[in-house]
C-alpha cells in the first residue's frame, strides 16, 4: 500500500516542480536570495529614533 | 510612499509568533527535564517512586513527544509563521485559525502530558498518542496548512522564498504521515484504547515509513527551512548558492520517504524492501550535505563574525552536527553496520546528535534572533549569556553522544560475542551492567544541556519582561533597496 502511495507522492512532487519551474519561480535566484536581506525586520534601538535610509542588516558589535 | 503604505495598511501578526516562541522555551525545559529524569532512572530505578505514572515505560514517550512536538513543534510554528509573513510581505491568513493552531497545539501537549503517564498508548513510536488526541492533531494540522498556504497565496512578492518550500513540504507530508500511520479503530467511543488497522510486519513498515519521515520532514526539512532564513539574516549575507538550495530541496523531498526500511534491517521485512531503504538512505547523503554546505558557506566572507557572535556559533555548529548526523545515519543504514548498531545505545547517540546538535541548536540560534525583534528590540538582554549557553550546550551534547557511541558499540560487540562452541559469551544483563558508567556520563551531559536551556529561559525572560510587544506594518518591497523601514506600530 505504501508503494502506490509513495509513487503518488512522487508524481505530485514532479507536478509541483513542473509548476515551479514554468511559472518563473526560479528565474532570478540572486534577487531572491537577497530579497530577505532587504526586508528590514530589525527595530531601531530606542536611543536612535531617526529614520535611517541605509540600515545595515549586519549586526553592529554586540554589547556585552 | 505614504499612498502605497495606505493601500497596504495591514500589520504583521506577531502575536501568534510570540506565543509559540515563549512556549518553545517552556516546553524545551519540560521535555528535557523528563529526559534527564528517565536517564536518571536507568541508573536509579527507584526514581519511579513506586508510582505507575512515573515509570520509565510511560515517561519515555512523554519525553520524546514533548521534545519533538511540544518543543520542536512550537519552534516550527513560531518560525514558519514569522518567515512566511515576512517573505510574503503579507499578514498571516486568517488570525482565528492561527489562534486555533496555538491553543489546539497546547491542548494536545497537555493531553499528552496527562494520557501518556496514565498509560494510554498506541505503542507506535512518536505516534503513541491515542485516537482522540490524534483527531485533534489532524484538525490543528489542517488549520496550520490553511493558514500557511493561505498566506503564500496572498503574498505580494512573486517569488516564494526557498525556506517556504521547506516549510510547505513538511506541513503537507506530516499531514499524510500522521493520518496514514494513525489509522486505528477505537474499542468504543468511550474508550481510549484503539487497535491499528495494520498488523504484523505491514504495521512495522507503516510505522517506520512514518517514523523515518517524521524525522526527515518534521525534524530535518522543516528546520532546514528555519536555517535558510535565519542564517542569512543573522550573517547579513545571502544564501551561498540559491540554485543549490532549490536542487537539494527537491532531491531531499523525493529521497527521504524511501529510507524508512533502514529501521527494520534483519527483520521479517522482505529483502527487497530492506535493500531499497538502504540504497536510498545512502543516496540521501548528497542532498543532505548540499543543505549543510549551503548554510555554512553562507558565512563566506563573514567568518570573522563567528568570533564575536554566539548566535552564529549556534547556527554554524548546528549545521556541523546536521552533516555529522546525516552521515552517521547513512552509515548506520548499511546492513552490516546496522547488524551491530540496531537496538543498541548507538541509535540513541545518533538521535541525540541530531536532536541536541542540529535541531535544538538551530532553534536556539533562530529564537535568539527572533525573540528580541518581536518585542521591538535588536538584541537579547545578554549576548554574553548566549555565548555561555553555546558552550554549555556543546559540552552537554558531546558528553551525551560520546558516551552513547561507546556504550552502543560495546553492547553490539558483547551481544554477538560467541565462545568457540557457539554459545553466547555474555548474558544480556552483563551488557546492562557494563553500560552503567556510560549511562552516568550521558545523564551528566543531558543535565548540562538542560542547564543551558534554563539559561536561555532566563535570558528570554529578562528580554521580554517590561518590553513592549510590536506588530509592525507590512512594508512594501520596492525595487529601490534603500527604502527605509515602515513605521513601527505598537500592538
Amino acid at each position: 500500500m505504501l508503494l502506490p502511495l509513495s509513487l503518488a507522492f512522487v508524481a505530485m512532487i514532479g507536478g509541483i516542480l513542473w509548476w515551479a519551474i514554468f511559472s518563473g519561480q526560479y528565474d532570478d535566484p540572486d534577487h531572491a536570495a537577497r530579497s530577505i536581506l532587504r526586508d528590514n525586520d530589525t527595530p531601531v534601538p530606542q536611543q536612535f529614533q531617526i529614520i535611517s535610509s541605509n540600515l545595515d542588516e549586519n549586526q553592529s558589535e554586540p554589547k556585552a | 510612499m505614504a499612498q502605497s503604505l495606505a493601500a497596504h495598511s495591514e500589520s504583521f501578526n506577531y502575536k501568534i509568533v510570540r506565543q509559540f516562541a515563549i512556549m518553545t522555551v517552556v516546553w524545551g525545559i519540560v521535555g528535557m527535564f523528563v529526559g534527564v529524569w528517565i536517564a536518571a532512572q536507568l541508573l536509579w530505578p527507584e526514581l519511579n517512586l513506586n508510582i505507575p505514572w512515573l515509570s520509565y515505560g510511560r515517561l519515555r514517550p512523554l519525553h520524546t513527544n514533548a521534545v519533538i512536538f511540544a518543543f520542536g513543534g512550537s519552534a516550527l510554528f513560531a518560525t514558519s509563521y514569522y518567515v512566511v509573513q515576512r517573505t510574503s510581505q503579507a499578514r498571516l491568513f486568517c488570525d482565528k485559525l492561527a489562534a486555533f493552531t496555538f491553543w489546539g497545539w497546547q491542548l494536545i501537549i497537555v493531553g499528552a502530558a496527562i494520557t501518556l503517564p496514565m498509560g494510554f498508548t498506541s505503542t507506535k513510536e512518536y505516534a503513541e498518542l491515542e485516537w482522540p488526541i490524534d483527531i485533534l492533531i489532524t484538525f490543528v494540522w489542517v488549520a496550520y496548512a490553511i493558514v500557511f498556504f493561505g498566506t503564500i497565496v496572498k503574498r505580494r512578492v512573486k517569488h516564494i522564498y526557498v525556506a517556504n518550500w521547506f516549510f510547505g513540504s513538511y506541513i503537507l507530508t506530516i499531514a499524510i504521515l500522521h493520518i496514514v500511520n494513525n489509522l486505528e479503530i477505537p474499542v468504543s467511543l468511550l474508550s481510549w484504547k484503539s487497535y491499528s488497522v495494520y498488523a504484523g510486519v505491514q504495521d512495522a513498515m507503516v510505522q517506520w515509513w512514518y517514523g523515518h519521515n517524521a524525522v526527515g520532514f518534521f525534524l530535518t526539512t522543516s528546520f532546514l527551512g528555519m536555517m535558510y532564513y535565519f542564517i542569512p539574516k543573522q550573517a547579513g549575507r545571502p544564501i551561498y548558492s540559491y540554485r543549490l538550495s532549490i536542487v537539494h530541496f527537491w532531491a531531499l523531498a523525493f529521497t527521504y520517504m524511501w529510507a524508512g526500511p533502514h529501521h527494520l534491517m534483519f527483520t521479517s521485512l522482505p529483502d527487497w524492501t530492506q535493500a531499497l531503504g538502504m540504497a536510498f538512505s545512502l543516496i540521501l547523503l548528497a542532498p543532505s550535505w548540499g543543505g549543510m554546505i549551503n548554510g555554512i558557506m553562507t558565512l563566506s566572507g563573514a567568518w570573522y563574525k563567528l568570533r564575536t557572535d554566539p548566535i552564529l556559533k549556534f547556527m554554524v555548529v548546528s549545521l556541523s552536527f546536521y552533516g555529522m548526523s546525516t552521515f552517521e545515519g547513512s552509515m548506520m543504514s548499511i546492513r552490516t553496520v546496522n547488524s551491530l548498531s540496531h537496538y543498541t545505545d548507538w541509535t540513541i547517540g545518533h538521535v541525540h546528535s541530531g536532536a541536541l546538535g542540529w535541531v535544538a541548536m538551530i532553534t536556539f540560534g533562530s529564537l535568539y534572533y527572533l525573540i528580541p525583534r518581536l518585542w521591538g528590540k535588536d538584541r537579547m538582554y545578554s549576548v554574553r549569556l548566549i555565548e555561555v549557553h553555546f558552550w554549555v550546550a556543546t559540552l552537554g551534547v558531546v558528553l551525551y553522544i560520546a558516551s552513547m557511541w561507546i556504550a552502543g558499540v560495546m553492547q553490539g560487540l558483547m551481544w554477538r560475542a560467541t565462545e568457540p562452541d557457539g554459545s553466547l559469551t555474555y548474558s544480556f544483563v552483563e551488557s546492562v551492567k557494563a553500560t552503567y558508567p556510560f549511562y552516568a556520563i550521558r545523564l551528566l551531559g543531558g543535565t548540562i544541556y538542560l542547564g543551558g536551556m534554563i539559561l536561555m529561559a532566563y535570558n528570554v525572560f529578562k528580554t521580554v519582561v517590561g518590553a513592549h510587544p510590536i506588530n509592525p506594518m507590512v512594508p512594501i518591497d520596492s525595487i529601490d533597496p534603500a527604502q527605509p523601514a515602515a513605521n513601527l506600530v505598537n500592538a
